[in-house]
């Protein structure tokens, strides 16, 4: 920054920023509405896949079923369980609660940990898990 | 500014409206809340009922989306998400791109894209139903 001459503070930067757990989950709110936005795309592809009869819905669950599109489809569960968990949170604090540094910090981690444990626990019980169904889903 | 001495007509609410990248935030937000609270209740349903209906294959995914509640309830929650989405898509692009022009012609490429996806899905829904 040594050609940086205006003598006024600066607005903190990125990176300048000591990264902190409300930080890294305002970010996830964004960067998985932004997926959720790509996902629910693919969601009315599935549905227009069913309308357009037995061939078209067989190519989308083939792709859907390839390690990619199982990757895309837990990323999309991972991504709506966060977002969804996360919105929880929003809403307490619109009617102005949890805002204490140290529980918004404890509210953040918890919302990460509980999404992930939330989307394994719906492709487990959902039997999703190749050889793994325990409800007996069929 | 020469006008806060009470020179200008204008009262301070409406100096207050139109300030803002948006121009109308209350409004933006009660409605991002409101579809957001619909979409908690639509999506996990949504979610934990298309599990049970891929399983089934063509017939098992047909036969769910024409159920008279299922048909309903599909339409609702994809039409609650793509309202979500693209008053959320309207944020972020207003955040990010400074460029007034192609600024709009994003945000009318955003609605465009998510009432199209609507009548796609709604069509969808009816078609398989009907």
């Amino acid at each position: 920054m040594s050609s940086w001459t205006d003598k006024r503070p600066m607005s903190p930067h990125m990176q300048v920023w000591r990264w902190h757990v409300t930080m890294l989950g305002s970010i996830l709110h964004r960067a998985t509405g932004c997926a959720n936005y790509v996902g629910a795309i693919l969601a009315v592809v599935w549905l227009a896949s069913a309308a357009s009869g037995y061939e078209a819905y067989n190519l989308f669950a083939t792709l859907a079923a390839t390690p990619l599109g199982q990757l895309v489809w837990f990323g999309f569960t991972v991504s709506v369980c966060y977002h969804a968990l996360n919105g929880v949170r929003h809403f307490v604090w619109d009617i102005g609660h949890g805002f204490t540094p140290k529980l918004a910090s404890l509210t953040g981690w918890i919302v990460i940990g509980l999404a992930l444990v939330m989307a394994v626990a719906v492709w487990v019980l959902g039997g999703l898990v190749p050889g793994i169904n325990p409800l007996g889903i069929h | 500014m020469s006008d806060t001495k009470g020179t200008s007509i204008r009262t301070p609410l409406g100096k207050v409206r139109g300030l803002g990248s948006a121009k109308h935030g209350a409004a933006h937000f009660i409605a991002q809340r409101v579809s957001a609270l619909a979409l908690l209740f639509l999506v996990p349903w949504f979610l934990i009922s298309l599990i049970i209906a891929v399983r089934g294959g063509y017939t098992g995914a047909t036969e769910w989306i024409a159920q008279p509640l299922n048909a309903v309830l599909i339409m609702l929650g994809v039409g609650a998400s793509l309202y979500h989405m693209r008053i959320g898509m309207q944020v972020v692009v207003e955040d990010y791109i400074a460029k007034a022009g192609t600024k709009a012609a994003i945000l009318i490429l955003n609605t465009f894209l998510c009432i199209g996806l609507f009548a796609v899905a709604a069509f969808a829904v009816l078609k398989i139903a009907g």
